[in-house]
């Protein structure tokens, strides 16, 4: 990781991002679905090894921001992104750029658990397969065992691996779809509202997975609740209307909002 | 808005209960409408498939007797050379006449020996000829040789031709020359009348014209003896259908009787409908070729659209940008589905046989042709089954790095097999019956061989119902009912099988 | 020749998919995750460009070959022996007769040099194009060996070729229509150099197997089309009155009445009544419709043909029925139960509703299954070939025999034909009026559809 670009940060800017190595830079970031106009000049610095959440209301464009750090966003025709946003200091949105290569760099975890209707063990292999991770069986099984591991799902499941992934529980599939992401081995880890559909229980030990996997990954988590962010999260950002309002040390946004709309936010004023 | 109106009492629906109850019976009259529809749909159906059975079942089956014939050394291998090829050439069609002649010793004049060696079916030395050449340990003994019945006996045997009834004669009859014709003369009420047949002593009379006790009949087939017989000693034949509606005149139909009387003539399943190729003779038509032109024609028609099909699907759905062209495609599909399909045909003629000189009559064209025809229906069911696999699957592959070409063809593309397998088989049914185009492109020769490749000339199910339709043989009527049997069959399954994939691989998400 | 050239392409395609696969493992050594692409796509990469190499050149090669080798079998004959087309064809079969060794009768000295010329030029060409494909495919492949780099984007090349097949296979429905469209307009505009326009659309007469040859002068074929359109415009009208009520009725009973039990019970039965082949509609109506009418007729004292246009149409009418009802049935269901509800609230019986309520809102969608379903009639042939009869009449009466442009066009094309003939090719002009008369009625009511989806969207 030596070639981390560490740009100089302003005493202004959120401890979190002072005491890390910058990962995602965004400047100016304009998002437009045909007519609508989903994110509006946005500028962020995203620090690594740590957790930023981004919150706020439905349609506030935290997701569509989160979707053009990936390019996720290319696969819907309309959706069109300008601006800069740089991972490493490098452009992702440059022409030479691997659209194929830059998502095996950058994980995503939906919303919804998304396996794929094949065995446990071929949704964690897939990713590998495809970028030509193993060498040989062996190879490919220690890294779905790893992740597995990782995603705190193996011991669940070690016995089972050829069953579907779709007859895991609603917990257990979301972990499958963590172990797949983490298993291409990317720098980045997108979370989108991923514990949406699940119930508490299961919600709290994803949230534990995700403060054991800071450590080596960089995570961005789209969330709705604003309990979740202040557990999981060193920095979070406050969208309302495609506009970034705040971003902070978790501690500050929830403490000491400098914004009206975000204090009014977290007080439950709107949402 | 008068004063009037305003100051009258206001008026409620319930006040005019004999509006109500008449409104209730157009409301139960409209509902009947719509039952009948459906119900005159349906009896239509039960009533088509009730036809074919009936005309068809017959065409499963057919007469044959079982005669003991000599096979003699001398007109069939004189050489004793054991020679396949020998054999072959060997005379097998007069043993056959001689054991058929010896069935109705009485029979002697030249042109009554005729007529009944007419009920034999001109395929009856084939058959023996067969029987012989893959068993020649048969040469030199006294064989049980089945032998096939014309297609006029086997209908008169199936009851096709006329209902029969007998009736055993009561008290004694005697019958008497009287010139041309014979006298009848019965000691009983008079039970008899015009048309009807009188048999005795192996012999029979046709009552011409009856008058009081007294019948003047005349000869059918010669009696024995013109001794009187008692009552049990001889019967009426009555006929249903006059002689001259017939094709199976009476002395024909005498002899036919005999046969069945005697047991020799039964009824078997006729393999040789599934096992020949088609034949001017209709008892020995199959429709074992214009089945393999259907199997060749669809293989064709299969191997191409399938893959094209579900390219442009595939297309279609996820890679093309949304512009006039594909625009233009999408049109051009919905459009294309609807055009007639012996448009599709003229497409054939003038494109692959006159401008790219394929040749006529081969299933490959016929392929080609289907192929262009289904083509559209494979299209739009594919695209609705690959619509119908959630987008989060194809973002998940997407997440996790693969292109969108692998997150399609890994994942995408197998979850949306079974709905383009079932769309698949839909549309191979549609060609399997489609008759027109194949029309076109001249498959409706008459074509006796089996076809063996793509190239040879064929003719498909659909065709060979349709030719058959066309001939006067009632015969081939039956055969042509046999063969839309077969048709629906085919469909049948083909349908069922689609119904039991979609079942058995839909996938709620 | 093309079985050959095309075995020689799968094994190079074959080759190159595993020479390139194997390369890039070796490029790759022990560091996995170092090359762009996995190495099977190196290999798809090479084996793609060895196919389009070797396909362009038998696509633009193969018509050549055969162009060189018919030239120098004809190069043996006198230029003016085989100026014409018919000749042309007569002595390219003699030749390949021969070569056959299936000639009858003797060969003349002319046609055995021709046989020379043809069958070594056949040689040559076979051997020609075989090895040209093969050096092409090695070129290709030894090319491809040495552009596999760790960098080398070979899925994305790979993928973009895929892309290019897809869009292929999607321009074939195009191709079809365009081959429709030209193989039909082409062959009409040759009917009306020898037939005037005017006279085929309005002329009152058709009797094309008249002999149309130039040197019998006088028994020129009438080809006026009105008889034909009359013909099936009355067999469309019978089985739209047959089609019309029992399709809309049976759809409204489904939408609207029919429980689901029901429902699951009468849908298959309209899907079996579908799926049946027209041929079998066909026979029925021939051999069972049609003699039952007549002999009806014929105890009432009505003189009926034994091919009715009444039989003919009855049974198309019962062939259409399932289109009728499912399209309504789906328009009927389109309606908004919004509309239904505030029809009910009035205190409006539920025929009431569907009268005035369901049916007005739907009409659209109604009128556009009627076109698709007329389109379908008017564009059916088997039932008509054998029900309907040939004599074109200028009636309408529905117990007279009549014929329609579908028979007409069957009639004309099968059996022998000579090709060049007003005969044969009035056919064509026929299946131009039927092509664009159909697609006309398809186009305005898929369209009239869409406007209705879109405002209830």
């Amino acid at each position: 990781m030596d070639t981390m670009i560490k740009t100089p940060v302003a005493d202004s800017a959120p401890r979190i991002a002072r005491e890390r190595p910058l990962k995602i830079k965004a400047r100016n970031v304009d998002v437009y679905y045909g007519e609508k106009h989903a994110i509006n000049d946005l500028s962020i610095d995203i620090p690594d090894s740590a957790v930023s959440a981004f919150i706020g209301p439905s349609g506030c464009g935290k997701s569509t921001f989160l979707r053009s750090i990936n390019r996720m966003n290319d696969t819907i025709p309309s959706c069109r992104v300008t601006g800069n946003i740089e991972i490493d200091g490098r452009d992702i949105y440059d022409r030479g750029l691997d659209v194929v290569q830059l998502r095996a760099r950058i994980g995503m975890v939906f919303q919804k658990p998304n396996p794929f209707p094949k065995s446990i063990y071929e949704n964690v292999a897939y990713g590998p397969r495809i970028h030509g991770f193993a060498k040989n069986k062996t190879d490919l099984e220690e890294i779905v065992v790893t992740s597995l591991k990782k995603a705190g799902l193996f011991e669940e499941v070690k016995d089972r691996l050829d069953h579907s992934g779709t007859s895991l529980s609603g917990g257990q599939q979301q972990r499958l779809c963590i172990a797949r992401a983490i298993a291409v081995n990317p720098e980045v880890i997108l979370m989108d509202e991923p514990c949406s559909a699940l119930d508490p229980i299961a919600t709290a030990r994803i949230e534990e997975l995700i403060d054991e996997l800071r450590q080596n990954f960089c995570i961005v988590i789209v969330t709705h609740s604003m309990q979740q962010a202040a557990r999981v999260s060193q920095l979070t950002a406050f969208f309302h209307l495609g506009n970034l309002v705040e971003v902070g040390d978790t501690d500050d946004i929830f403490t000491a909002p400098k914004d009206k709309r975000t204090q009014d936010y977290i007080t439950g004023r709107f949402g | 808005m008068t004063d009037t109106a305003i100051s009258a009492a206001p008026r409620r629906a319930s006040d005019n209960s004999a509006l109500v109850a008449k409104r209730y019976r157009s409301e139960r009259r409209f509902k009947l409408y719509g039952i009948a529809a459906i119900a005159v749909t349906a009896v239509f159906l039960v009533l088509l498939f009730a036809d074919i059975l009936v005309k068809g079942l017959p065409a499963f089956f057919e007469h044959r007797m079982t005669l003991p014939v000599s096979v003699s050394q001398e007109a069939i291998d004189p050489q004793n050379s054991k020679d396949p090829k020998v054999i072959r050439t060997g005379d097998f069609d007069g043993p056959i006449r001689e054991a058929f002649r010896a069935m109705f010793p009485d029979v002697t004049s030249r042109g009554d020996r005729k007529k009944l060696l007419g009920l034999l079916s001109s395929g009856a030395a084939d058959d023996f000829r067969a029987m012989v050449v893959n068993n020649p340990s048969l040469i030199g003994t006294d064989a049980k040789v089945p032998v096939l019945l014309s297609d006029d006996a086997d209908q008169y045997l199936k009851g096709r031709q006329t209902g029969v009834e007998k009736i055993q004669g009561q008290g004694t009859i005697a019958a008497s020359a009287d010139g041309e014709k014979f006298k009848l003369m019965t000691d009983k009420t008079p039970v008899l009348t015009a048309g009807d047949i009188v048999r005795l002593n192996g012999g029979a009379f046709r009552v011409v014209s009856a008058d009081n006790g007294a019948y003047v009949a005349e000869q059918v087939l010669a009696p024995k003896s013109l001794d009187p017989a008692n009552a049990g000693a001889w019967d009426i034949v009555r006929f249903t259908v006059t002689e001259h509606n017939r094709r199976i005149d009476d002395q024909e139909a005498l002899w036919l009787e005999q046969l069945k009387e005697k047991g020799v003539a039964e009824n078997g399943v006729a393999w040789r409908f599934f096992s020949s190729g088609d034949s001017r003779e209709p008892e020995l038509a199959g429709i074992r070729g214009a089945l393999t032109g259907s199997i060749l024609t669809l293989l064709v028609t299969l191997f191409l659209c399938l893959p094209i099909g579900v390219a442009a699907a595939i297309y279609l759905e996820e890679f093309a940008p949304k512009n006039r062209l594909t625009q233009l495609i999408e049109v051009n599909i919905n459009n294309l589905a609807a055009v007639p399909s012996i448009v599709f045909g003229l497409l054939g003629l003038a494109m692959f046989l006159n401008f790219f000189g394929l040749p006529r009559s081969a299933p490959l064209v016929g392929g080609l042709v289907l192929a262009l025809l289904v083509l559209p229906t494979i299209i739009i069911a594919s695209r609705a089954a690959l619509r119908a696999v959630p987008p989060s699957i194809k973002e998940a592959a997407l997440g996790v790095g693969a292109s969108h070409q692998q997150a399609i063809f890994h994942h995408v593309l197998p979850l949306a097999m079974p709905g383009i397998m079932t769309g698949t088989i839909i549309g191979m049914a549609h060609a399997l019956g489609e008759t027109a185009p194949l029309l076109m492109i001249g498959m409706v020769a008459f074509i006796v061989d089996v076809p063996g490749g793509f190239t040879d000339a064929a003719t498909a199910l659909p065709i060979q119902i349709y030719l058959w339709s066309d001939l006067p043989e009632i015969a081939f009527q039956s055969k042509t009912a046999g063969a839309i049997i077969v048709l629906l069959v085919f469909l049948f399954v083909m349908n069922a099988a689609a119904i039991l994939l979609r079942k058995r691989f839909e996938r709620r998400w | 020749m093309s079985g050959t050239y095309f075995a020689l392409m799968a094994v190079l395609v074959v080759a190159a998919f595993i020479l390139g696969a194997q390369r890039a493992r070796g490029v790759r050594g022990d560091r996995a995750g170092m090359l762009h692409s996995l190495p099977a796509y190196h290999g798809l990469y090479i084996a793609a460009a060895v196919l389009t190499a070797m396909m362009a050149i038998f696509v633009v090669g193969a018509p050549l070959a055969s162009h060189y080798v018919v030239s120098q079998g004809l190069g043996a004959f006198d230029p003016s022996e085989v100026a014409e087309q018919l000749h042309r064809d007569a002595a390219l079969r003699d030749i390949q007769n021969l070569i056959a060794g299936i000639y009858q009768g003797e060969p003349s000295d002319k046609l055995k040099a021709a046989a020379a010329a043809y069958s070594s030029a056949s040689s040559l060409v076979f051997w020609g194009l075989n090895i040209l494909g093969v050096l092409a495919g090695a070129a290709v492949i030894f090319w491809g060996l040495g552009r596999i780099t760790p960098e080398l984007r070979a899925r994305n090349q790979f993928e973009r070729f895929v892309k290019y097949v897809l869009l292929a296979c999607s321009g074939v429905a195009v191709l079809t229509t365009i081959g429709i469209v030209l193989s039909v307009v082409f062959e009409a505009m040759h009917f009306f150099s020898k037939v005037s326009p005017i006279d085929f659309l309005f002329g009152l007469q058709w009797s094309p197997q008249t002999a149309m040859r130039a040197d019998q002068v006088g028994s020129s074929g009438a080809f006026g089309i009105v008889p034909l359109i009359a013909g099936t415009l009355l067999i469309t009208v019978i089985a739209m009155l047959v089609a019309g009520p029992l399709g809309l009725f049976s759809a409204i009973y489904m939408a609207e009445y029919a429980t689901p039990r029901i429902r699951s019970v009468v849908k298959p039965i309209l899907e079996i009544l579908a799926g049946i082949p027209t041929v079998v509609l066909g026979f029925f109506a021939a051999l069972t419709v049609a003699p039952l009418i007549r002999g009806w007729g014929q105890s009432l004292g009505l003189d009926v043909a034994s091919e009715s246009a009444l039989a003919a149409g009855l049974v198309m009418g019962m062939m259409i029925i399932p289109f009728v009802s499912s399209l309504s049935d789906d328009v009927i269901n389109a309606v908004p139960q919004s509309l239904r509800d505030g029809s009910y609230a009035m205190g409006a019986t539920k025929s009431e509703t569907i009268k005035k309520v369901v049916l007005p809102a739907a009409l659209p969608g109604i009128v556009s299954a009627f076109m698709l379903a007329i389109s379908r009639a008017v564009g059916e042939t088997m039932i008509v070939v054998m029900a309907a009869g040939l004599a074109a009449n200028l009636t309408f009466n529905p117990l007279a025999a009549v014929t329609t442009v579908t028979v007409q066009i069957k009639t004309l094309l099968v059996g022998d034909q000579e090709f060049d003939s007003a005969k044969t090719l009035s056919a064509f002009a026929l299946g131009l009026v039927l092509f664009f008369f159909t697609l006309a009625l398809n186009y305005i009511a898929l369209k009239i559809v869409q406007k209705y989806r879109e405002q209830y969207d």
